[in-house]
């Protein structure tokens, strides 16, 4: 799976309450998510982002609550993928989960800059910058989380081989 | 070689023997936990599995603390969705407004989590039970559902970073402090992907308390879990609760740990962390004057009795400022009830502190105490992050329960030495 976008690029850790913030949690509608994500770091994100577009955060990307709100708001904004330098760990997995495509790559993030383009890899694990043509490598998922993404999430996934 | 309590935890609900950090598992779980917020997220997923009912119906867990009592309508019918769910399901445990508290001050009250246990919770501060010597972990809303539908739930085996704590605390150092300490030590993700374990004599002779408030926190670094081995006091606190039979890990002597990190807790002093991250800490004395507009104690870090019994102790000779709101917010209901009978509920009220219902309002900026633009606050809570609890022109300090109660009075962030 290729995907291509233009780069929204934030700094270390991006937490879910800026993400998504709380005063919107008394509704999990995905339009409503969509349309305050990211508010409080970045009040114009919900206007420009198009279908594609691509976050690009620093170190511990997702901190915070256990929200899905936070993934999901992303997703319903028509993010097609995030690459961090890391992630916080309930923010990965809930990625995987519903998934959102993230990966895992510090050296992208340092050679990208707001407004590049990127086309992204995800099945091999590779990010190519279209401004400068740089390509680099994330460390590819461990194959069980490969397969619940190919599944098309957990759900699917547990429904094929539990129940 | 040996293994880490987690790991122990871990293969004790596989089918291994033996694991080591980085494998992926399908573990069973003991006990599945959702709130308000993330739970109906999790019944949209968990009707798309197609099973007829939950797993057990003694072991998950919904409590609705975060917009509760309802705070507007939206609330009022994202609580009524899960009310309905538990009802349909029979789930023995439903936390009804009255009956609620604070989901991680709630759990360890109800005996509901216990050693050994493996706990997943939509909800980051799941990671509170480990102060009993249990796994528990914050998952979404989507391993929510699928941990009610089959009970099992996917792990990734984390390294340990082990942190001794020796000596002894001064005056007023709390839990708190020691993990607000060692958060400023390691960082937000010093424990991304990671389960910290606490141990050494200061922890030792931690109150029950004081263990949950560190291990709640142990999120604040990036960690998975923060686990604590059970002992006497632990046991002496599940007597009369605990619901089920439970065992005691303890990680071998010879447990491979990705390092070992000393802690002399002598040396600390009441600590507060800084606006916007938990890692911004400084101790007291190099906090200079900073003038709060809002203090608020309680929450799943600080609502504990001992934490109530704390402040009172500041409130007792002391009245609020008079630029300065003051809100208690007890952990649970049976919190409550002990706090009116020691006499604490009065002697909060007669130093003009508001003493609410429990609920998480302020702590996530939900309702009860929103900060405005400008205003800054002293909290309990354990995170500050920009806008987390109102405006984001708003500012949150944090500290323990003690120095939160002599900031109220003074008026600016002050420790209790300087009111008694
Ligand atoms: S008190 Fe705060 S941190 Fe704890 S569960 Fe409630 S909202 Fe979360």
């Amino acid at each position: 799976m290729k995907l291509k976008g233009k780069v929204f690029k934030y700094g270390d850790n991006v937490d879910t309450d800026v993400i998504i913030p709380a005063r919107y949690l008394n509704s999990s509608d995905p339009e409503n998510l969509a349309a305050h994500c990211m508010e409080d770091i970045d009040e114009d994100f919900a206007d420009q982002v198009e279908e594609g577009d691509i976050i690009v955060g620093g170190k511990n990307f997702g901190s915070g609550s256990s929200r899905e709100h936070a993934p999901l708001a992303i997703k319903y904004a028509g993010v097609s993928c995030v690459v961090a330098e890391s992630f916080a760990r309930i923010f990965y997995r809930n990625s995987i989960n519903i998934g959102l495509p993230i990966l895992e790559c510090p050296e992208a993030v340092k050679n990208t800059e707001a407004g590049d383009k990127l086309e992204v890899d995800i099945d091999k694990g590779v990010v190519k910058n279209l401004r400068t043509g740089e390509s680099f490598e994330a460390e590819p998922f461990p194959p069980f989380m490969q397969e619940i993404i190919k599944d098309g999430g957990l759900i699917a996934h547990i429904k094929k081989v539990e129940i | 070689m040996g293994m880490t309590m987690i790991e122990k935890i871990i293969a004790a609900h596989t089918e291994y023997d033996e694991l080591k950090p980085g494998q992926i598992v399908n573990a069973d779980v003991d006990m599945v936990l959702g709130n308000d917020i993330t739970t109906p997220v999790a019944i949209e997923e968990f009707k798309k599995i197609g099973v007829d009912t939950v797993f057990d119906k003694e072991r998950v867990v919904i409590v609705p603390d975060h917009f509760s009592p309802s705070k507007d309508i939206k609330a009022a019918e994202q609580i009524k969705l899960i009310r309905e769910f538990s009802h349909k399901h029979d789930l023995k445990y439903f936390f009804e407004i009255g009956q609620m508290g604070i989901e991680h001050v709630l759990l360890p009250e109800k005996g509901l989590a216990l050693p050994g246990e493996i706990i997943i919770g939509a909800d980051s501060h799941t990671c509170t039970y480990g102060a009993l010597g249990a796994l528990g972990t914050g998952v979404g809303s989507t391993d929510m559902a699928a941990a009610m539908a089959t009970g099992k739930a996917w792990f990734k085996v984390p390294p340990t970073i082990k942190f001794v704590y020796t000596g002894e605390l001064q005056p007023w150092v709390s839990g708190k402090d020691l993990i607000l300490y060692t958060i400023g030590k390691i960082g937000v993700d010093g424990a991304l992907y990671k389960a910290m374990e606490f141990t050494g004599e200061a922890i030792s002779n931690l109150s029950l308390a004081g263990r949950m408030t560190m291990a709640n926190m142990a999120i604040e670094a990036g960690g998975k879990a923060g686990l604590i081995a059970a002992d006497e006091k632990t046991e002496a606190y599940l007597k009369d609760r605990a619901v089920r039979d439970y065992t005691i890990y303890h990680s071998d002597e010879d447990a491979e740990y990705e390092e070992v990190i000393e802690i002399d807790v002598s040396e600390i002093e009441p600590q507060i962390a800084f606006p916007s991250l938990p890692e911004n800490t400084k101790g007291l004395s190099e906090v200079g004057e900073v003038k709060i507009d809002q203090a608020v104690i309680g929450s799943c870090t600080n609502g504990r009795l001992e934490d109530l019994r704390e402040a009172a102790k500041v409130f007792e000779f002391n009245k609020v400022h008079p630029n300065v709101r003051c809100l208690v917010f007890p952990g649970t209901q049976e919190i409550y009830k002990q706090a009116m009978k020691e006499g604490i509920v009065e002697i909060f009220i007669n130093a003009g502190v508001a003493v609410s219902t429990p609920t998480c309002g302020p702590c996530l900026g939900g309702h009860m105490g929103i900060l405005a633009d400008g205003e800054k606050a002293i909290s309990t809570t354990n995170r500050n992050f920009v806008g987390r609890m109102g405006s984001t022109g708003s500012e949150v300090y944090l500290s323990s329960p003690a120095v939160a109660a002599a900031t109220a009075v003074k008026g600016y962030i002050a420790g209790p030495e300087e009111v008694m």
